[in-house]
């Protein structure tokens, strides 16, 4: 399989792109591998790239129950960020965002990551000082930070209204300049190709129907597409957790599945030149390349598996939206969607072995998986390789629940729908 | 989605409030079972499918309710009061239903 390179676009240009190559196979699934990875988006292609890269197990499947990316990773909007408060947040995701940095030349694929920025408004003065706390502490850590004034802030967003008049008037707010967007179909292309060409099956339209068991021991998978026996299997199927895992006969998890919509606007010229989120409810937003807004707010807020939203919420983010830009209230809507968020009682993630022997665990993004991914791939491929975590997944593993040792960065309690 | 209160007959979702997994079992407060209590903070049943689960009409009679959802059509298959059908150990013990 061909680079990408000028080189490569000049001579395909030239003989009408006669000779592109598909980016990944489309294998039969063999009767065993090393390791599965049931979940072919971007969480599972990445492992399986990160298990081919850094340890050198190639003999690895993906099992993707639709087509390759047909869930969360196209369901996002694109944030990437590592704004968090914690210690442990704070590093993880800090890994991901150096590897966000150096994504599209690691893949040869452009995955448009775009350092837009990440700026969350502040709306009370006591909301500026949690701002300020937390921007400290980013910078303790190495992470970039800034507190912005109103006036620098009216300057970056000059749509956003900043005036006394506001309904929530902005105080200021907390940037992340490293922060931004990453075009969320390229970054699983980008994996799957990278996988591919170093040995990974991909195996789509191949959905998991329960475990192949000795004792306790996991040996492999039933699936659609017949019996598939490895060494290791590993999940990451984000908001399908509950259901996957109640195949392998654990019906109870510290986790719940909620969808999550995200919306579209036609498209305008460039308004936002940034990530927005705004302090006094829940609501985020930027612009893409093509210049439709994307925006999305809270959860609907009760358990769900079905990939769409329901209308109170798009009520509410629209109303979220009008209270900072009240220029946008004749921009119409292009599209909604759902995704799964696999929530847990803390808002932070699951990266971990077990829970039963032979099972690999990755789960629990809440919101956040999107700007995770390469890291969450990364860690949890090491977890595989030497079954044990690495030290920046070390705190996300299953049983902190009961240890007394979560990481609540919201401080919101055992209350998933609150993260 | 429209929720049927036994007070207040159908209503829209907006005027509930979710209260989650309605499989969970309170321990006895003055119970040190620490694996219960885990079990009950922080496990929970997150089924694709029939889901029983306790909702609060909030905006109206503030009843608890039981209510049994189906996660991955959304349809309401029953709407109960939750007091009754509560399987609260603690309510039991101390005798004030």
């Amino acid at each position: 399989m061909a680079e990408y390179s000028a080189f490569s676009l000049l001579k395909n240009a030239l003989n009408g792109n006669k000779d592109w190559k598909p980016a990944w196979r489309k294998p039969d699934p063999k009767a065993s591998y090393d390791v599965i990875v049931i979940g072919g988006g971007g969480h599972g292609l990445s492992t399986a790239y990160y298990l081919a890269k850094e340890h050198g197990i190639t003999n690895v499947a993906v099992l993707e129950k639709g087509w390759l990316g047909s869930g969360n990773v196209g369901r996002n909007t694109t944030a990437v960020r590592s704004n968090y408060l914690l210690p442990q947040n704070t590093r993880f995701y800090e890994h991901s965002m150096k590897l966000w940095e150096n994504l599209s030349h690691d893949l040869n694929y452009n995955v448009m990551f775009s350092q837009r920025g990440c700026l969350n408004l502040a709306h009370t003065p006591a909301q500026l000082d949690d701002y300020a706390r937390r921007g400290n502490a980013m910078r303790h850590l190495g992470v970039d930070a800034e507190l912005m004034t109103v006036n620098q802030i009216k300057r970056l967003v000059p749509a956003l209204d900043v005036s006394g008049s506001a309904r929530f008037p902005v105080l200021g707010g907390l940037m992340q300049p490293r922060a931004g967007t990453a075009r969320h179909d390229a970054v699983a292309w980008g994996y799957a190709r990278g996988a591919d060409r170093r040995g990974v099956d991909i195996i789509e339209n191949c959905e998991v129907t329960g475990f192949l068991r000795d004792g306790d021991q996991v040996i492999g998978v039933t699936t659609t597409r017949g019996d598939i026996r490895a060494r290791k299997v590993a999940l990451a199927v984000a908001g399908s957790t509950g259901h996957v895992m109640q195949l392998a006969g654990i019906s109870h998890m510290p986790i719940e599945s909620h969808v999550l919509q995200a919306f579209v606007s036609e498209s305008l010229k460039p308004i936002v030149d940034t990530v927005l989120t705004f302090g006094m409810g829940h609501f985020y937003i930027s612009q893409s390349d093509k210049g439709g807004l994307v925006y999305g707010g809270d959860l609907d807020g009760y358990n769900s598996y079905a990939q769409r939203g329901s209308l109170p919420i798009v009520d509410e983010v629209m109303s979220e939206m009008l209270a900072l830009f009240p220029g946008l209230a004749r921009v119409r809507m292009l599209r909604s969607w759902g995704g799964l968020c696999d929530m847990t009682m803390d808002g932070s993630p699951i990266i971990t072995t077990g829970p039963l022997p032979g099972m690999y665990l990755n789960c629990g993004w809440c919101y956040g998986g999107f700007k995770a991914t390469p890291a969450s791939g990364w860690c949890f491929a090491w977890t595989i390789a030497k079954d044990e975590p690495h030290e920046f997944n070390a705190p996300f593993t299953l049983d902190r629940f009961y240890r007394g040792l979560i990481i609540d960065d919201k401080g919101q309690g055992a209350n998933p729908r609150l993260h | 989605m429209l929720i049927t209160c036994p007070y207040c007959g159908p209503r829209d979702v907006v005027e509930f409030t979710y209260q989650g997994d309605g499989n969970r079992e309170r321990p006895q407060p003055a119970s040190q079972d620490l694996d219960a209590w885990n079990a009950y903070v922080y496990d929970r049943l997150n089924p694709a499918g029939d889901h029983n689960e306790i909702w609060q009409h909030s905006g109206g009679c503030r009843a608890h309710l039981r209510v049994v959802r189906n996660t991955l059509t959304h349809e309401i298959l029953s709407t109960a009061f939750a007091r009754g059908g509560h399987k609260s150990a603690g309510h039991k013990a101390g005798g004030n239903q």
